[in-house]
């Protein structure tokens, strides 16, 4: 018979026979619609509930720690998971990152039930879905892609009284759309708490508009290219500036933000006086979980972290970093505050307005992106970054867009470009095309105006 | 030692009841297809860094899903608990999806056929299964391998890490196939990391041993050898540290089979995907240059280049007995002679073309080659990777010999940082190690190495490959494809090989920061 999550957490902590322990379930729903070629393709729905144990043993050469995960959902399994836990702990070695647990109470809604979604969140969408098929194909295009919802209600309890819930509604949308003779290709996506606001008809209107760009084809070598890049290209770069931005690696030497001599660069200047790249658990529309999470530990979480409030934090101030990614551990290791990862992330540009449209107007000529696509590190050192345009890139001259242009490969440091950007416009919801989807999607970003982006060589896909 | 069998408490789970539920349920319904799949899927990660347990995580994903064609459409759900109840309703869910679905399914789904195969079980090849040695044993092998690295006065920082899964399926469909399988694979790795105080330059250098479909044993330094490597890695990192910037331009490349499995990978292995080449992932992972009207006129490579498609090479990250679609799993040409002869299928791919694998019992159509895999219950089978390899020379030289032939060039051992583009033709590739080839000879290390070019021109510039004594089998444990995002181990076979005339790149240049 099924348990209510808290009840599998109660079961748990009263079950254990370690020291201390830390439980996490996570119920999740999620409903998705895929298409290719102006039909519907994969489509489902999924439940899942994980069930996380954390156990924590004390003896003389330190805290060792068990976690053991599994897809619980009886006080039977639950017992398994526990005494797995407590076993994988005593067997375990002590743990570098121990430190106290964090202490607490109860959250108001801890007793609420897990939120759901399912395939009804497309009540609207499936409809105009179909007709944007139709429209598509009368206007010789073919229209690529997916849709998912998923609500993901997580509770935290442990053995030193906090318990805590967090109900996390994540969805996004995604359509590529190619002329017939899949010369052109274009795409529009975006993040979403609820698909209310959705219009697959406006978006496949957005995609005629860009392919209609096409209809002029420049091919231009590679070099370096004064480029806009839209929010969602400096989406891609900066969740892997984030993710990067470990203080341990960084204090042991071996990142982007680490001082050649020794420690870290907090404190200096890495990107223009302007420019606050920050998290906020409470940023309207990107509200995340207000504590850690963390079912094991790494470079940048622990465990003996899980339950601690998170903050607005900055990690550039004016330009100059400001923190970087702490556990409680690393702090201690760094002489910082701790400052744990929070799962969103907003790059703004003191005095910056207007969008895309406001920085091609001044340019006389250049590039204008779309987004980028398989970004891999080639060098933590500089944090040089490589990867490939992908689905429109457009020619601007005297500020109007007047083509489509073949797609290059860039090496690039996003460190880098903070630097050196000439231009930025408001900061805005931003979707990053290549991490967004399985990632990180709660982004928020500026568009930036670079005037020499590196384009390594030219690619011929399309 | 006995053969490792199905994993009994597994087989206590009571799957086979719910799966005849569930299909049951879909048959009153009046569906033209469905199946059932009950997985669970046990993981281990530990990690340890400078002689110290960072992190240690054993997960284990377990519940069912059930997938129906119904009115001509895909229709998917899955759950956790475990009930027949559950079941009913979890199938009552993948019909709604479907019916959702058949209103915008323009072109009807339809299944190649496949031969029933009646209650079959399949084990791969393992002595010891991980999750019978202790983790304080495992853990001390790690600690053992970061404590021996730091010895060496250049290695400021160690860490060691293990990956282990072990995979439980079974499958079951309305034509009667009923399979019950189980895969163990590994993934040890080391990283030693170290900086020159002199140019203020960091840099690591990693293990180079590939995952595997083993078991514990591959820890032994039966099929490995641990001791030299963790002896050798601090001396080649040393070297790499004072080592000299590569100097950009077109280079000779004799490429190790730790390095070229992972372009074989990314440059074939997903370009030869029909499910790509179709179009179905061309919102996401994107689409391929090696189009279906090019099959058997694309000069992929030079003409010593043959690539098969297998899912049945031992110890490989994709060998199966079966697929999760109940099809039987098959070894087939993919580039013969340098010329593209075939793609990986699933069972709808190949009813679309069914002259791809002509089913001989079935006049007029055509049978899956066995890829269809979904990561964990909760996601839809998909067509996924074989093991693609590139096949050596049956007489062929040694990476000696192939070193000798190039005057100019440099030597790549081990991977490191890999891109390529949406129809796969431009990537860029690094690597642990770039030794300069010069007469004919080993000249030291140089830094700073990427290498770059198109898919066709690489392969057209492949001179010769390696003999069997060259060959190796790599892989990967973390490919991603698919949307909703999903991930799958895969292995790559290829001996050594010389490409003439490949542009390199200096990354320090690259970044502007020279």
């Amino acid at each position: 018979m099924s348990t209510s999550p808290q009840e599998l957490v109660e079961h748990a902590l009263a079950t254990t026979t370690s020291d201390d322990c830390v439980v996490i379930v996570g119920n999740n729903t999620s409903a998705n619609l895929r298409w290719a070629n102006n039909s519907l393709t994969t489509n489902g729905v999924a439940h899942g509930l994980s069930v996380t144990v954390i156990s924590f043993v004390a003896g003389r050469d330190g805290t060792r720690t068990g976690s053991v995960s599994g897809a619980a959902t009886t006080r039977d399994q639950v017992t398994a998971l526990v005494a797995a836990a407590d076993a994988a702990a005593r067997d375990s070695s002590p743990a570098e990152d121990a430190v106290d647990l964090v202490a607490g109470a109860a959250d108001p809604d801890w007793a609420d039930p897990p939120a759901e979604t399912d395939i009804g969140v497309y009540a609207d969408v499936a409809p105009m879905l179909g007709e944007a098929f139709g429209t598509a194909q009368g206007g010789g295009r073919l229209l690529y892609g997916f849709v998912n919802h998923e609500v993901t209600t997580t509770y935290l309890g442990s053995s030193t009284g906090l318990r805590r819930r967090h109900v996390q509604p994540t969805g996004h949308y995604g359509c590529t759309a190619k002329t017939a003779d899949l010369t052109q290709s274009a795409w529009v996506g975006g993040a979403t708490r609820d698909f209310a606001e959705v219009n697959p008809l406006a978006m496949e209107a957005e995609l005629a508009t860009r392919l209609a760009w096409g209809a002029r084809e420049v091919a231009l070598p590679a070099g370096r290219y004064d480029t806009i890049l839209p929010p969602t290209a400096v989406a891609d770069l900066m969740v892997d500036t984030y993710w990067s931005a470990g203080a341990r690696v960084a204090h042991d030497g071996q990142s982007v933000f680490s001082r050649r001599g020794g420690g870290t660069r907090i404190g200096d200047q890495v990107a223009r006086a302007g420019v606050t790249l920050s998290s906020d658990p409470t940023h309207p529309g990107l509200e995340c979980e207000p504590f850690v999470v963390a079912p094991a530990s790494s470079n940048t979480s622990s465990v003996f972290d899980n339950g601690l409030p998170l903050a607005r934090t900055e990690w550039i101030a004016d330009g100059r970093l400001s923190a970087l990614l702490q556990t409680r551990h690393s702090a201690v290791l760094t002489g910082q505050p701790a400052t744990p990862a929070v799962d969103n992330l907003v790059l703004a540009v003191e005095g910056s307005s207007g969008g895309v449209a406001e920085l091609v107007a001044d340019v006389e000529r250049g590039l204008l992106l779309t987004c980028l696509w398989y970004i891999r590190e080639v060098d933590p050192q500089t944090l040089l970054l490589t990867g490939i345009t992908r689905d429109g890139v457009y020619l601007v001259e005297n500020g109007e867009i007047t083509g489509s242009v073949n797609n290059f490969r860039f090496n690039e440091s996003p460190v880098d470009l903070l630097g050196r950007f000439t231009a930025a416009g408001a900061t805005e919801p931003a979707f990053s095309r290549e991490w967004g989807e399985d990632y990180f999607s709660r982004t928020a970003m500026p568009a930036l105006r670079v005037p020499d982006f590196n384009m390594s060589s030219v690619s011929q896909a399309r | 030692m006995s053969k490792p069998g199905l994993d009994p408490s597994f087989l206590a789970l009571g799957y086979r009841q719910l799966g005849e539920v569930a299909l049951a349920r879909a048959a009153e319904r009046g569906v033209q297809h469905a199946d059932f799949r009950f997985e669970r899927n046990r993981y281990q990660h530990l990690a340890v860094r400078d002689g110290h347990l960072q992190g240690a995580q054993d997960s284990e994903d377990l519940g069912f899903a059930v997938r129906v064609i119904h009115r001509g459409a895909w229709g998917f759900a899955s759950g956790v608990v475990l009930t027949p109840q559950e079941v009913r309703r979890v199938t009552d869910q993948a019909l709604a999806v479907a019916e959702i679905a058949a209103t915008m399914t323009p072109t009807p789904v339809e299944l190649a056929p496949e031969p029933v195969h009646e209650d079959v079980t399949w084990v791969s090849a393992y002595e010891v299964n991980p999750w019978e040695v202790a983790t304080s044993d495992k853990v001390a092998v790690l600690s053992d391998w970061t404590a021996r690295l730091v010895r060496h006065p250049v290695v400021e920082h160690a860490a060691a890490s293990l990956q282990q899964v072990q995979e439980n399926k079974y499958y079951a469909d309305l034509s009667g196939t009923r399979t019950t399988q189980q895969r163990v694979r590994m993934m040890p790795s080391f990283e030693a990391m170290g900086s020159d105080s002199a140019t203020g330059t960091f840099d690591s250098m990693t293990s180079i041993a590939p995952p595997v479909g083993r078991g514990w044993e591959y820890l032994t330094g039966r099929f490995w050898d641990w001791d030299a490597e963790l002896a050798e890695v601090p001396e080649l990192l040393a070297e790499k540290l004072k080592a000299p910037s590569v100097e950009p331009g077109s280079y000779d490349l004799v490429i190790h089979p730790s390095n070229l499995w992972l372009t074989i990978h990314e440059s074939v292995g997903h370009a030869t995907e029909l499910d790509r080449a179709l179009g179905y992932e061309a919102n996401y992972a994107g689409t391929s240059f090696a189009t279906y009207d090019q099959l058997g006129t694309l000069v992929y490579g030079s003409p010593a280049m043959h690539v098969t498609g297998d899912r049945t090479v031992e110890h490989g990250l994709a060998t199966t007995g079966y697929d999760d679609e109940g099809v039987q799993t098959q070894s087939w040409d993919i580039i013969r002679d340098g010329v593209l002869v075939g793609y990986q299928l699933d069972r709808a791919m190949a009813h679309q073309k069914p002259e791809l694998n002509p089913d001989p019992s079935v006049p007029g159509a055509g049978r899956s080659n066995g890829c269809a895999y979904a990561d964990s219950p909760g996601h839809i089978p998909i067509q996924r990777m074989a093991n693609v390899s590139l096949q050596p020379d049956a007489e062929g030289p040694s990476t000696d010999e192939l070193i000798s032939r190039v005057e100019r060039g440099l030597y790549v051992v081990g991977d490191k940082s890999w891109s390529i583009d949406m129809q796969r033709f431009n990537f860029q590739f690094t690597g642990q190690r770039f030794f300069r080839i010069e007469n004919g000879e080993i000249s030291g290390q140089v830094r700073d190495a990427a290498y770059q070019a198109t898919t066709t021109d690489f392969w057209g510039s492949m001179e010769a490959v390696g003999g069997p004594q060259t060959w190796e089998l790599g892989g990967a444990f973390n490919c991603g494809k698919a949307q909703p995002g999903q991930v799958a181990a895969v292995s790559h076979g290829c001996p050594s090989a010389l490409f003439r005339s490949v542009r390199i790149l200096n990354t320090t240049d690259e970044a502007g920061t020279a």
